[in-house]
């Protein structure tokens, strides 16, 4: 078993990395594991900044931090990941001056950034900002044998959309808030299901699929938006493939799961932590059995409980590293023996620490 | 009926005193209650319920505007049962509404409230109403 570096440590590579121009040689050996017959190669994995306008030129700092904090941390990673994406919700309330501002502060990542959109950067003027400045919100790509898609899974019915709220304004404040009584569950909808089975009607069932949506195509918990209210149809869609790989955002917290051939993971916010939905005991949730939570956050501390991920394709299936600030990082990889994601350090519940029990 | 203050209770303790020495009770001073009575106080306790959870979302001043339901839906991850507690990061046991201003002064970036400000009694009706049914655990990390 190989024990996950922990960011100090981490750092201090990078900067002996660039003090002495050596590679780090701990990452190299987690990047391609040793019988990887696939060409090896990771992608950094960013995702939730939240970035927030307060007035003028003024944004909340905490989350300005995080994400310039993760994009400063991603790009010490060598080898280099082959590209990046960001799992959606750059902005808090969909504005212009956020994204921009976001994708400023992301402009200093070194590769090529890919862009899933988040219902916080969609719900304002329906994405029309997002798309001007990023292209589709669906798509697909190819990239050494491996096929990803790109879906937006945050949509939801038309009459929520166009005819309950009275400004756009208005129904961007009520999206944004994820206990909301007044909310309205995701979805990727009809058209975009058609889209997806007309791309994969393209891929040998044997190339491994990786799918990014934000919201998790997975019914966890409704009461918050954990879920995709068509993620059954979704699922079914990818039956066919031998391995499937579903990575979504939205949660801010780790959180993995097997259905049938598919596998889900969750990715960090860079800007602060979600409790666990079962911490709210007046509603049943359906938390994976499979998740070994994260740590409680410390409030003192304000980066406890975000982070970014590098994830490792080598095998076809992936293994989720998770760079989380003053933490030990976790690595939750596929065991093909046991043929689900497990946890490298802490699935055994012997292993399990303390700081691991929401309640 | 109690009351709040101490010296209210001393007076209605007289009273009743005096009505027991005169032979006959006064209905508005016993500590006797309909249930409209509990409805009415259950009513007034909801109502400050329902004053917390909007100070909760967004109600509550904010310099930076990020409010407590941004990283508290349903006020989760806030366990009134467990206070008060020590709590590690001040190094002594402390009462729930001082955490509450922790994270007022420094994720909302704002000023702090007195913590028998009504705005800091509603909003710790609402988070201690969003925990009901849970038994209670005094000093629980
Ligand atoms: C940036 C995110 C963030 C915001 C905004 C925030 N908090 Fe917190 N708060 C936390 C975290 C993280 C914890 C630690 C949770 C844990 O112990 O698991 C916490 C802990 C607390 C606690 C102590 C809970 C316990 O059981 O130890 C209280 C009380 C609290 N918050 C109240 C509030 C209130 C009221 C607001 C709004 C004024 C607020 N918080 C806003 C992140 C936040
Ligand atoms: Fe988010
Ligand atoms: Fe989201």
């Amino acid at each position: 078993m190989r024990r996950p570096i922990d960011r100090r440590e981490f750092l201090k590579r990078g900067g002996a990395l660039l003090a002495a121009g050596a590679l780090p040689m701990s990452l190299v050996e987690i990047a391609f594991g040793k019988d990887s017959g696939r060409e090896g190669f990771t992608f950094a994995y960013l995702s939730d900044s939240h970035i927030t306008h307060v007035r003028g030129r003024e944004f909340v700092r905490n989350w300005d931090r995080g994400l310039i904090q993760a994009v400063a941390e991603a790009n010490l990673l060598d080898p280099r990941p082959d590209f990046i994406m960001y799992g959606g919700d750059i902005a808090q309330l969909g504005k212009r001056e956020e994204i921009d501002h976001g994708l400023e502060i992301l402009s200093g990542l070194r590769g090529e950034v890919r862009y899933v959109m988040g219902e916080h950067d969609y719900y304002l003027d329906l994405g029309e900002h997002w798309r001007r400045r990023l292209g589709p919100d669906h798509y697909s790509f190819r990239h050494k044998g491996v096929q990803f898609i790109v879906l937006n899974s945050i949509l939801t019915d038309d009459d929520w959309t166009h005819r309950r709220w009275p400004s756009a304004a208005e129904r961007m404040h009520q999206m944004a808030r994820l206990d909301n009584p007044q909310g309205s569950p995701f979805m990727v909808g009809e058209a975009q299901r058609a889209w997806l089975r007309g791309e994969l009607e393209k891929v040998d069932t044997d190339t491994p699929l990786v799918v990014f949506s934000h919201s998790p195509l997975q019914k966890i918990y409704k009461g918050w938006n954990f879920w995709t209210d068509d993620a059954e149809q979704v699922q079914a869609l990818l039956k066919p493939f031998r391995k499937v790989t579903v990575l979504y955002g939205h949660v801010h917290q780790i959180q993995y799961n097997q259905i049938g051939n598919i596998s889900f993971h969750s990715v960090m916010a860079t800007a602060w932590p979600w409790p666990y939905p079962q911490s709210f005991v007046q509603s049943p949730s359906h938390l994976p059995k499979l998740t070994v939570p994260m740590d409680r956050a410390n409030p003192f501390f304000e980066r406890d409980g975000t982070g970014w991920q590098f994830i490792d394709l080598h095998t076809g299936n992936a293994d989720v590293h998770y760079l989380l600030p003053d933490n030990r990082n976790r690595v939750v990889a596929y065991d093909t023996a046991a043929g689900h994601p497990v946890d490298r350090e802490y699935q055994d519940p012997k292993r399990r620490i303390p700081p691991q029990t929401r309640y | 009926m109690k009351r709040g203050k101490p010296e209210g209770r001393c007076a209605a303790a007289g009273a009743l005193a005096a009505a027991i020495l005169l032979g006959f009770a006064v209905a508005a001073s016993a500590d006797e209650f309909t249930r409209q009575d509990l409805e009415r106080w259950q009513g007034e306790y909801m109502a400050v319920v329902k004053k917390g959870e909007a100070l909760f979302h967004g109600g509550l001043k904010s310099t930076n505007t990020v409010s407590c339901d941004q990283c508290h839906p349903d006020a989760a991850d806030i366990h009134p049962e467990t206070y008060p507690k020590f709590q590690r990061q001040l190094g002594r046991v402390a009462v729930l509404g001082e955490m509450i201003n922790w994270c007022i002064m420094n994720p909302l970036q704002s000023k702090p409230l007195a913590l028998d400000d009504p705005r800091m009694v509603a909003l710790q009706a609402y988070i201690t109403f969003e925990r009901r049914g849970v038994a209670l655990a005094p000093g629980k990390h």
